[in-house]
């Protein structure tokens, strides 16, 4: 196969099995693009005094890190995961609008070719964090911020657009046999998940929108100076952005769930009632959005009431751990590599969970709002949460998409030195929140600099893990051994006998 | 080597020490809860493990423990959310104020203002750039220290009251258990008593542009009488400055207060080399206002320029700062455009009116 | 099947364009929320009437203060710093403002009140900050605020802070 036509179809394919590989790919590649940024932020942050970069360039950096992470690794990867998986577990030949799937991908590259370029403009490029507060982002932001927000439409056009397929779907092209009652977990979850993508990324273009408008158009949406109100912003952010954090998790759950029982050689424990629980987070997710708040002065009221909802959210998410934890208890409980990273979700996801919930106790906030705590808790919740399970899900599922092995010995380093890493790397960050430092500094005071020493050090550990896992992928795909039949014995889903 | 710090210490003011106690509470009930739940995993994990030929017992629902285990724990959250909820309340503390003190954040440091007693200064980071750089070594207060601290008395309830100049910064001082931000156009309050004299820091806690990282926050808790004093001391300083007759300094001397206070104060925006980050923070090197007509640059430096970030300096600097600065600014990089003396800043001043 | 595909997929485009105009949608609502509760500390823009009644029983202090963006030259400062007066008491105070530069200046007063429930007791009759202020090189003015606390103010509310933050008008 010459060259022009190997990139025509990849260009213009509308299979599904494709298309889930192309979202992987490139998730994978942005990955470790936003990762060696990490590992740039974590040397300068070695020690104190800066030494290799000016301060904004330390904030760019971190601006770019998180866009990348968020819309450019964990949400294209569990898009990814949804292209192949969903119409193999549903009996269905592809998915409801094969065209539709092609765009929704290649919006992508062109979207964050065109948010990495900002890094060449004139002026700086967007140095305000991946939540850009206004006015910091709209009156005192780079001219390059413009183009931000153009790829963050097109980023989120792919997401919508990639929301409606997957719930028309689920909803019109499931097999006879496959009733709601008899759907597969992992496509419950996505099936709210793709609902929450569809109410929330409108509202993240607005927001952007009315951004462009106070830029360019006088407008004063978030100009006090012209009336209007920079805390309006952040309730429009974060309106999106709860539920935001929630579209990267549940698709995890769902993951969780599909591993689990196949290496305990048990059924899920309380299927009805774990799906349930997803459905309940999504809905809370939606009436929680003033804990990213609570020190910019809303009142006493709205403080008590969001206090109370965030707390809510644990007892469906405690009730899914417990469950799990359920499914093992009295199983056969064998450690293959999806497997490991699944207990290792379970733990650590949990321990994110615990400062999830301290965080939501509004006097101790004071304490951690725009602190390393909270940099730990969502690292805790990331990566054991949402990376581990797209970690378990891949290694679960490419004997099926490639027919190979992978090596489990790399699998297990992979884990272990990743486990090692990461917590060597965000536990101290609890201590350095609670020390007194604060979020998205390029400088810190003495007393930081030992634990900033363990979390950089910790941080190169994480990043060598996965370097063995981009070899074990390579690896498999390219012809490791034929993978047995059945490849995971405990395994119950559609897609195994197809 | 110093000592391993893990967690928050419990400040010194009530409000801090009820968010300690509260911290520490929830902290070990989330303890006691990991311990169980991760019990239970670690004894499966050993126990119910394939390669001890453990055999699977087929349970997968059982409605009362579900029920419980939803239950139960909405009752401890039910347990937490009381203490929470009175020290929230307890936050709101209506008792009048003895001291009420009005906290801008700025790009890039704070300003105070102290509106009954008349005095306003602003408080820069004093770290010099040498040590930032890399150049000296770093003191023991590297990033926490400033010029002018705020000052305030022991035992007396203080209204904070604040507000930013630009974009969102936030006032966080962790000994007191406050953290505000500072948002444009609107005023928040909050409060603190301290009972014991100390120094007390903090940092900015709102991601607020370049230097976010260096503006820190010092307070001084001084007894009532050496802040009175401090008081006095303050507003006779401010007029003792006005009457001064302006001195006549010589290029040295103006370069090198001029090269400090461009470091400290310029360099953020129009950087050490003078080629500043276009279009935004145009260059100075070779700039048009540089080597051009004086009065525009002394103009400028005293009265910023409107919608751009280019700020008014005239309260922010003495005579003799902004008289060096521009001298500093007009004789480097290969300028070469003359001096100005701060009798020159004096009359424009006073010709401004 | 490709029916049945073709109008969940136009409900669902429905969907996302609803939520679009919902974000903006959420202004006003935003804004309508903030009057009821009285939160934010926002006051009233546009003037109301004169109180009839006064409840001598509290007293209420109220500060002012001044702010003026840093690349306004413009000064303004409140001719009283603080008062006490009884809630229903319609009370007259004074800001100066004064342009220090050689160019007529055009701004606009932002005002805001803590603490923040305080904001929708806080009545004015008349308030500079109800139209742009324009002076002229040097020009100085004494601008009137009219108001008064209105007496349904929470009773635990001793203490009242009045902030106008001063920006140019770009237009």
């Amino acid at each position: 196969m010459n060259f022009i036509t190997y990139v025509k179809r990849w260009l213009t394919t509308t299979s599904h099995q494709d298309i889930g590989t192309l979202y992987l790919w490139l998730s994978g590649f942005l990955f470790f693009f936003a990762g060696v940024m990490a590992l740039f932020i974590r040397t300068e942050l070695f020690s104190p005094g800066m030494k290799l970069m000016q301060p904004d360039f330390y904030n760019q950096l971190v601006t770019f890190h998180g866009l990348i992470m968020i819309f450019g690794v964990i949400m294209p990867a569990f898009a990814g995961l949804a292209n192949w998986q969903i119409p193999l577990m549903i009996g269905a030949h592809d998915m409801a609008f094969p065209r539709l799937n092609n765009w929704s991908f290649w919006l992508l590259p062109f979207g964050f070719l065109l948010m990495l370029s900002t890094l060449f403009m004139s002026g700086s490029a967007p140095n305000f964090g991946w939540t850009m507060y206004a006015p910091l982002s709209t009156t005192y932001g780079p001219p390059s911020t413009d183009f931000l927000i153009f790829s963050i439409h097109i980023l989120g056009i792919s997401s919508i657009l990639a929301g409606i397929n997957i719930i028309v779907t689920i909803i019109n092209m499931r097999a006879k046999a496959i009733t709601w009652k008899k759907l597969p977990i992992f496509v419950w979850s996505w099936l709210i998940t793709a609902f929450l993508l569809l109410g929330v990324m409108p509202v993240l273009a607005g927001t952007v929108t009315m951004m462009l408008f106070d830029r360019h158009f006088g407008t004063s949406f978030f100009n006090a100076a012209g009336g209007g109100d920079p805390l309006l912003y952040q309730h429009l952010f974060w309106f999106f952005g709860h539920p935001e954090v929630y579209i990267l998790i549940l698709p995890a759950f769902g993951v969780i769930s599909e591993v689990v029982p196949t290496f305990s050689r048990k059924a899920l424990f309380g299927r009805t009632a774990m799906i349930y629980a997803i459905a309940c987070i999504a809905i809370l997710s939606y009436i929680v959005w003033v804990h990213h708040m609570f020190t910019s002065g809303v009142p006493l009221t709205a403080q008590l009431i969001f206090m109370y909802s965030t707390m809510l959210i644990a007892v469906p998410t405690g009730i899914k751990v417990f469950n799990w934890v359920a499914t093992m208890f009295q199983g056969a409980i064998s450690f293959e590599t999806p497997m490991l990273f699944a207990i290792g979700f379970i733990f650590m996801f949990t321990i994110g969970g615990f400062s999830g919930l301290m965080l939501s106790i509004v006097p101790a906030d004071f304490q951690y709002q725009d602190t390393y705590f909270v940099v730990a808790h969502f690292h805790y919740v990331l990566i054991p949460g949402s990376l581990f399970a797209l970690f378990a899900a891949i290694y679960y599922w490419i004997p099926r998409w490639t027919g190979n092995r992978y090596s489990e010995k790399l699998g297990r380093w992979h884990f272990w030195l990743s486990t090692i890493g990461f917590n060597v790397t965000f536990f101290p960050m609890h201590f350095l929140g609670l020390m007194g430092m604060p979020r998205r500094i390029s400088d810190y005071g003495l007393a930081f600099t030992g634990w900033n020493q363990v979390a950089t050090v910790g941080a190169f550990l994480f990043a060598v893990a996965q370097m063995i896992f981009l070899i074990n992928v390579i690896k498999t795909i390219r012809g490791g051994k034929k993978a047995p039949t059945p490849v995971w014995p405990g395994a119950k889903g559609l897609e195994w006998k197809t | 080597m110093e000592s391993l710090q893990f967690n928050m210490t419990p400040g010194v003011s009530p409000i801090s020490v009820d968010i300690y106690h509260l911290h520490m509470a929830i902290f070990w009930i989330c303890v006691v809860i990991g311990v169980i739940v991760f019990g239970v995993l670690i004894y499966a994990l050993i126990y119910h493990r394939q390669s001890r030929k453990h055999k699977p017992v087929p349970f997968h629902s059982n409605n009362i423990i579900e029920w419980l285990w939803a239950i139960i724990p909405f009752l401890i959250l039910v347990v937490m959310a009381i203490p929470a909820t009175l020290v929230l309340m307890r936050m709101d503390d209506e008792a009048k104020s003895e001291l009420n003190i009005k906290i801008i954040g700025h790009q890039w440091k704070w300003e105070y203002d102290y509106p009954e007693q008349g005095i306003k200064f602003f408080s820069n980071l004093s770290t010099p750039q040498e040590e930032i750089k890399g150049k000296k070594a770093k003191n023991k207060w590297y990033l926490l220290e400033v010029d002018k601290p705020l000052v305030i008395p022991i035992q007396k309830k203080i209204r904070f009251l604040v507000t930013s100049n630009d974009v969102i910064h936030s006032w966080w001082v962790p000994a007191f258990g406050v953290k505000r931000d500072a948002i444009p156009g609107y005023i928040h309050e909050a409060w603190v008593r301290v009972e014991k004299p100390g120094v007390y820091r903090g940092q900015c806690a709102e991601l607020c542009g370049m230097h976010h990282a260096y503006m820190p926050i010092v307070v001084v808790a001084k007894t009532q009488i050496d802040f009175d004093k401090w008081v006095a001391e303050q507003t006779g300083a401010t007029l003792a400055e006005k009457k001064q007759t302006p001195k006549i300094l010589s290029k040295e001397e103006l370069m090198a207060l001029g090269k400090t206070t461009y470091e400290s104060t310029c360099a953020v925006c129009h950087k050490s080399d003078g080629t500043g980050m276009p279009p935004a923070f145009p260059p100075l090197k070779n700039g048009k206002i540089t080597t051009g007509p004086i009065e525009s640059h002394i103009q400028i430096v005293l009265n910023g320029k409107t919608g751009t970030a280019m700020q008014a300096f005239k309260n922010q600097l003495s005579n003799e700062q902004i008289a060096a600065v521009i001298t500093y600014e007009r004789n480097s990089w290969g300028n070469n455009a003359g001096i100005v003396e701060p009798e020159n800043i004096e009359k424009v001043k006073s010709n401004n009116g | 099947m490709k029916n049945k595909n073709k109008k969940l997929l136009i409900i669902l485009i429905f969907t996302c364009l609803f939520m679009f105009a919902f974000s903006f949608m959420l202004i006003p609502f935003y804004n309508l929320i903030c009057k009821t509760f009285g939160i934010t500390g926002k006051t009233n823009s546009t003037a109301t009437t004169e109180s009839k009644k006064i409840d001598v029983s509290r007293s209420i202090t109220i500060q002012f203060l001044a702010n003026v963006n840093t690349t306004l030259p413009w000064q303004l400062y409140p001719q009283q710093k603080q008062i006490n007066i009884h809630p229903g008491e319609n009370q007259t105070i004074f800001y100066i403002a004064k342009n220090n530069s050689n160019e007529t200046i055009t701004a606009q007063a932002v005002p805001s009140v803590t603490p923040g429930i305080a904001g929708n007791y806080f009545k004015k009759i008349e308030c500079f900050c109800f139209r742009k202020q324009t002076l002229q090189p040097h020009q100085e003015i004494k601008m009137p605020v009219i108001f008064y606390i209105d007496p349904q103010l929470p009773k635990n509310i001793h203490e009242i802070t009045l902030l106008y933050t001063m920006y140019t008008d770009n237009n």
